[in-house]
């Protein structure tokens, strides 16, 4: 029996301890928010944060994690640089498939936790880890910048001045 | 539970009438203002749809469903892999139906051909930048009628004209009398009212949401990980799947020891397939541990020495000796000049979307139940009855969103594979492929020899033009009726036979090639077009080079008769200060196609290192896809496409030995990443004329484009894809 702390609550999973944290996540505690890419850290589909850093579930044996805090997409938003990140992603309408988002999300928010007004160098670095195949890269470094600055960003296509829509206002049912 | 009877004929007929399968035909659709004849709109009046509906008051047609209460249900005929068709197709239908779009939820349509086809397809299908185009009258109209029939209910109730009645939010009101009535209290009325046979189209003047930037629909849930994906989805009592898969396509399983793999805590079951051999467990850990586990013999099959070393071979020797067919001829080909030519190779090429190829399947003894993220849902259904013995009506398909498709969700091998494995057992089953699994066993892009060349007059413009593509059929095997009589498949030359340039004297022909039986290829993002304007627009550079001409100007001098394109390069040459001076190892190229219903051009600018590292600095666009649905979408899809296309281009090559692919995941299967990318410039033409495709136009101009700015800054001319393997080969 292991314990793992996720989003603020303690779950014990009766796993081995060389399983990677992304499939305690998605297939024992049911969090299916981060994703499976490609199972040797490549791609940034799996991260998540372990004590506020951004690293890659997939290959993070959960039994290491014991005494650490796991902040998975589905709770960021509680946490003041998380929030401004899913602000501004929805702001400046990032998102294509959404597949690798949560994974790009996390990562942007741990950047902005810890470089407040992230240059685009800084931006390169800790973003270079988060393949999005739908290639969302320009919109993602805008979003990031606008999420740091406050400041709405110029897009050519959407009017900054309109409000996002609000999260949940229109559900697409299974 | 009331329903609108189907009128006939059905849109099976309809659909026929269009000629089925058909890459590049722009359906009729005028932006102006239209009376236009309904289409039938079947109702939704069979068992699959009737499940799926949820029993509306008020169904006017297989899209919209009025409850009496809640927002108005929209059922979207295409699926959404990225490219926002269900924020464009609701917007269509919100638009004649005067609701906004905080007024509707979306629901993913149910297997059915006669309901939810895409005319240009043919078929339930969402791929070759179709959907707006078949569609874009489609919906309006399917919105229109639902709205005449919700007027119609309210002037019956009120006794008033209906011309006296306006809408506004899904209200209907009367002025007069100041009386007004929602959507649903109207609709059992309203369904009881004759479906017309002519709608009005609004004008574009009036529309509220076509045309101006609209926020997508499914992005809220997309940023807090609460949209589900097909590898999301749990059902109760289900095991997690892998398969270990022949590592030659066509080879079999000779012996299997599993003892090492059933000993593995949380191993459920080993399944003997012909091709492979899955591994089910509690979650997908165990699932993989007993897979790696698993000792396998295998019967390598008839495919055990090919390589790519031998395709490509075989391909330059079909060039030459064979006999290909003539898609486009005009003109006199026998003109005096010089004659420049040269050959272009294309390799071939995974999907690799992000979320790895899965699916959740139970099979019972009176049904199956699917759950999948599909571009085919039909087709899922189809492979779902042939493995299991069941008539299609009991394969039941719960589409979900699609974590990236490109073409690889087009095909339904993998959901073929996961019925196999669920039939076997008497739980649900969830098959998840591994990344190493998506790349080695994708039904990948074929590879191309094409033999082009021109004769030019003594100012080096072209006067003859001849190109001769050698490759594989994808069409013969996907969608053989769609072949053309003679054995031509339009796809081969798209982009290839009818070039925006004036080339009076033009031969385009397809020499047919054999892939070897069980190496099945497919349809990748852009797909002709992408391997045709690589080629076209490259030689294009190549002729200007040879006259001494700068590449923009000497494309002007070809686009004397063609202003809509010629506007486009002239708006990036403009944009992107082609003419500003460079640095040294800087280059700038550029490149244009009419492909999609669309036109486009691109410039890139890159700088090429000492060590030729490829570095791209910026980017120019240009797109005039006609009426513009949603110019977010628009900007989002040309940026998108051109980072898929220059991934392939500079990095992407899936390549056999023995048999066998040789790369496994992405740290030898490359993608461009955001380090690696530079600002994009999207600049949308305001047009009326028809609407055009999107989802691929930016992918297939972005390889050629590139190749260009790699000549402008080393000299090199990159005839052989990817770019970083031929400057390392240079």
């Amino acid at each position: 029996m292991i314990t793992v702390t996720v989003n603020s609550r303690d779950h014990v999973v009766d796993v081995p301890e060389d399983m990677p944290l992304l499939w305690v996540l998605r297939d024992v505690i049911g969090l299916t928010g981060t994703k499976f890419g490609c199972g040797i850290a490549q791609c940034g589909a799996c991260t998540v944060h372990v004590d506020g850093q951004a690293v890659r579930s997939c290959v993070l044996p959960v039994g290491s994690l014991s005494g650490h805090r796991i902040t998975t997409v589905e709770a960021v938003g509680e946490t003041a640089a998380g929030k401004r990140i899913q602000d501004a992603w929805l702001d400046i309408e990032v998102v294509q498939c959404g597949y690798c988002q949560s994974g790009q999300i996390m990562s942007a928010s741990a950047l902005l936790a810890h470089v407040p007004d992230p240059s685009d160098a800084d931006i390169d670095a800790a973003m270079a880890g988060n393949i999005c195949r739908c290639g969302t890269y320009v919109r993602i470094r805008q979003a990031i910048k606008q999420a740091a600055t406050g400041q709405t960003v110029a897009m050519q296509t959407i009017a900054n001045t309109a409000p996002p829509m609000a999260a949940g206002a229109s559900k697409s049912t299974q | 539970m009331t329903r609108q009877a189907c009128p006939a004929p059905s849109r099976r007929a309809v659909l026929r009438g269009t000629g089925g399968f058909a890459l590049g035909f722009l359906l009729a659709g005028r932006v102006g203002p239209a009376v236009a004849s309904v289409s039938p709109f079947p109702a939704p009046d069979n068992a699959a749809a009737a499940a799926a509906d949820g029993h509306p008051e008020f169904a006017p047609n297989a899209f919209i469903r009025i409850d009496r209460t809640g927002p108005v249900r929209l059922v979207m005929p295409n699926v959404e892999m990225g490219q926002g068709i269900y924020t464009s197709e609701a917007a269509l239908i919100a638009e004649e139906l005067d609701l906004d779009l905080d007024q509707v939820t979306l629901e993913h349509a149910p297997p059915n051909n006669e309901l939810y086809a895409t005319a240009l397809l043919g078929e339930q299908a969402t791929g070759g930048s179709t959907s707006s185009r078949a569609n874009w009258l489609l919906l309006r109209q399917a919105g229109a009628v639902a709205r005449a029939m919700l007027v119609g209910a309210a002037a019956q109730k009120w006794t008033v004209d209906a011309a006296t009645l306006s809408v506004e939010r899904g209200v209907v009101h009367h002025a007069a009398s100041g009386r007004s009535a929602a959507y649903g209290e109207l609709a059992e009325a309203a369904a009881q009212q004759p479906v017309p046979t002519k709608v009005t189209l609004k004008s574009p003047k009036d529309f509220r949401l076509l045309g101006k930037p609209l926020r997508r629909l499914d992005t809220p849930q997309k940023v807090d990980g609460a949209m589900p994906f097909g590898i999301d989805i749990r059902v109760p009592g289900m095991m997690t799947a892998c398969v270990v898969a022949c590592p030659t396509n066509g080879g079999r399983v000779a012996s299997v020891d599993d003892a090492a793999a059933r000993a593995i805590p949380g191993v459920k079951d080993v399944i003997r397939l012909d091709d492979g051999v899955a591994v089910t467990g509690e979650h997908f850990w165990a699932a993989k541990s007993g897979a790696d586990a698993l000792r396998i013999v295998w019967d390598r099959g008839p495919n055990a020495d090919f390589s790519t070393a031998v395709l490509f071979s075989q391909l330059e020797q079909t060039s030459r000796t064979g006999k290909p067919i003539v898609a486009r001829q005009v003109g006199d080909l026998n003109q005096p000049g010089k004659t420049i030519e040269a050959i272009y190779q294309l390799p071939m090429l995974a999907h690799a979307p992000m979320e790895p190829l899965n699916a959740v399947v139970h099979v019972r003894p009176d049904a199956c139940e699917i759950w999948v993220g599909t571009q085919v849902p039909v087709r899922v259904q189809n492979i779902a009855a042939k493995v299991t013995g069941l008539p299609t009506d009991k394969v039941i398909v719960h589409n979900q969103y699609l974590g990236g498709g490109f073409g690889r969700r087009l095909e339904e091998d993998s959901v073929g594979q996961a019925v196999r494995v669920a039939k076997a057992v008497d739980y649900p089953v969830k098959l998840i492929w591994t990344r190493e699994q998506d790349i080695q066993h994708d039904i990948p892009r074929p590879a191309y020899y094409d033999h082009i060349a021109a004769i030019v007059n003594t100012d080096g413009m072209p006067v003859a033009w001849t190109d001769r593509v050698t490759g594989a059929s994808v069409l013969r095997r996907w969608a053989p009726q769609a072949v053309r009589a003679d054995g031509f498949d339009p796809d081969t030359t798209e982009g290839a036979d009818e070039p925006p340039y004036d080339l009076p004297n033009l031969q385009a022909e397809w020499v047919p090639f054999e892939m070897p039986k069980g190496l099945p290829i497919g349809w990748w993002r852009g797909v002709g077009p992408t391997h045709n304007l690589f080629k076209v627009e490259s030689f294009i550079d190549e002729l200007a080079h040879a006259a001494g001409k700068d590449p923009v100007v000497y494309r002007r001098a070809l686009l004397q008769k063609n202003p809509r394109v010629l506007a486009l390069l002239d708006l990036v040459a403009d944009k992107s200060a082609w003419d500003s001076p460079r640095p040294t190892r800087v280059g700038r190229g550029i490149a244009l196609g009419s492909v999609f219903g669309s036109h486009v051009c691109v410039m890139v600018e890159i700088e090429v290192s000492p060590e030729r590292e490829v570095h791209l600095r910026r980017s120019v666009a240009a797109i005039d896809c006609g009426f513009v649905i949603n110019p977010n979408t628009v900007e989002a899809q040309i940026q998108g496409g051109l980072i898929f296309g220059w991934t392939g281009a500079l990095y992407s090559q899936l390549t056999y030995e023995q048999g066998a692919v040789q790369q496994n995941n992405f740290n030898d299967y490359r993608m461009m990443r955001i380090n690696e990318t530079p600002p994009i410039e999207v600049h949308i033409v305001k047009s009326s004329a028809d609407v055009g495709g999107i989802g691929e136009v930016g992918t297939a101009i972005a390889a050629p484009a590139l190749g260009n700015a790699v000549f402008s800054a080393t000299g090199i001319r990159v005839r052989k894809l990817p770019i970083l393997a031929a400057l390392e080969a240079a």
